[in-house]
């Protein structure tokens, strides 16, 4: 896990560090980054897809869309996420 | 399909199908191309496999956004798969992507023939089936296979006509037929149709559909060969239905002898 702080200048008052926490997964067998306790709802909404049309997969486990708001990721998790291409 | 006998319908399961002729998506030129090609098939079937989303490319644009689901059954298949872990896993996941418990199961035996394991596919049928899956296998021509598929729980048979992609027709239409005689379910002709004399054969020896992606998409107009496609397959089933004549060696005469000069 990587910590990244910076001091928001827009911001006055209370807040005035904020950290965020980043973890890396396996995502579609490629290396990323994904913001620590990441849903795969947040995920999917981050890259722009569409959760209606896609399975996910977590550590070979399938995580049925009525789960992606509460399923939270972990660091060095595998995600597969499949769709349907053209196919005979 | 106007010109179809609508009470002539392929019925799975409870689930109603227009279409005697179903149609793969591979190989199309672009999405337009498998649109246009899936559209003049008259078909309302189409085979999907299942692929890992393009992450890195967001605009590439997805087959469903051409071949409309509400309008189309969509068949996802387990192509690519080479063992049983695989197909039940590429299975499971089509039916978490989709919206049906239809899989078109193939369990492939060998990467140069692409001709089925049949041994894994009668076990990835039995343990598909009891999980709720409609379970339609891509086998070979073998009835004794086919007999075996039934009992394990397949909604309906796949037997190929030659393999995958090679365009041969129907290489043996008698097993095909000692097929027929020996499951009670729809036996579908999958793969090896390469234009349209075949798969009105398959229609006419009895078979309850046929499925067709290379010979359609591989064809200089697929557009055309799709047509044709849906013209074969209802001719084939009207004559099959029709009940056509014996075959015998020597000639007789159309036209009465009678009232000659």
């Amino acid at each position: 896990m990587s910590r990244i702080s910076f001091r928001p200048s827009g911001l006055a008052g209370a807040v005035r560090d904020a950290v965020f926490y980043f973890m890396r997964i396996i995502l579609n067998a490629e290396s990323r980054e994904a913001s620590d306790g990441s849903t795969i709802a947040g995920l999917l909404r981050d890259l722009g897809i569409e959760p209606g049309r896609v399975a996910v997969e977590v550590n070979l486990s399938i995580i049925k869309r009525s789960d992606h708001a509460s399923f939270h990721l972990k660091e060095g998790d595998t995600v597969e996420i499949v769709n349907f291409v053209e196919g005979g | 399909m106007e010109e179809q006998d609508m009470d002539d319908k392929l019925v799975i399961r409870g689930i109603e199908f227009r279409s005697r002729l179903w149609v793969g998506t591979g190989k199309y030129k672009d999405f337009e191309e498998t649109r246009r090609a899936v559209e003049a098939s008259g078909s309302d079937v189409v085979t999907v496999a299942v692929r890992r989303v393009n992450i890195v490319d967001r605009k590439s644009g997805n087959l469903l956004d051409f071949i409309d689901p509400k309008k189309y059954k969509i068949l996802p298949n387990t192509a690519g798969c080479y063992t049983v872990e695989d197909a039940l896993r590429y299975s499971r996941l089509a039916r978490e992507a989709g919206i049906s418990d239809l899989i078109k199961l193939e369990v492939i035996g060998d990467e140069k023939t692409l001709f089925p394991d049949t041994w894994g596919l009668l076990k990835a049928t039995e343990i598909l089936a009891k999980e709720g899956f409609i379970v339609l296998p891509y086998t070979n021509d073998d009835p004794i296979m086919a007999k075996r598929l039934e009992n394990a729980g397949a909604a309906a048979v796949m037997p190929l006509a030659a393999p995958i992609g090679s365009g041969l027709g129907i290489r043996n239409p008698f097993n095909i037929r000692i097929i027929l005689e020996t499951v009670n379910l729809p036996v579908i002709v999958d793969a090896g149709v390469g234009t349209a004399s075949d798969a009105a054969i398959a229609m006419e020896l009895g078979c309850d559909a046929v499925l067709i992606n290379t010979g359609i998409a591989g064809a200089k107009d697929p557009i055309a060969m799709a047509e044709a496609m849906k013209h074969a397959v209802i001719a084939g089933r009207l004559a099959y239905k029709a009940g056509r004549i014996p075959k015998k060696l020597y000639a007789t005469a159309s036209s009465p002898i009678e009232g000659m000069l």
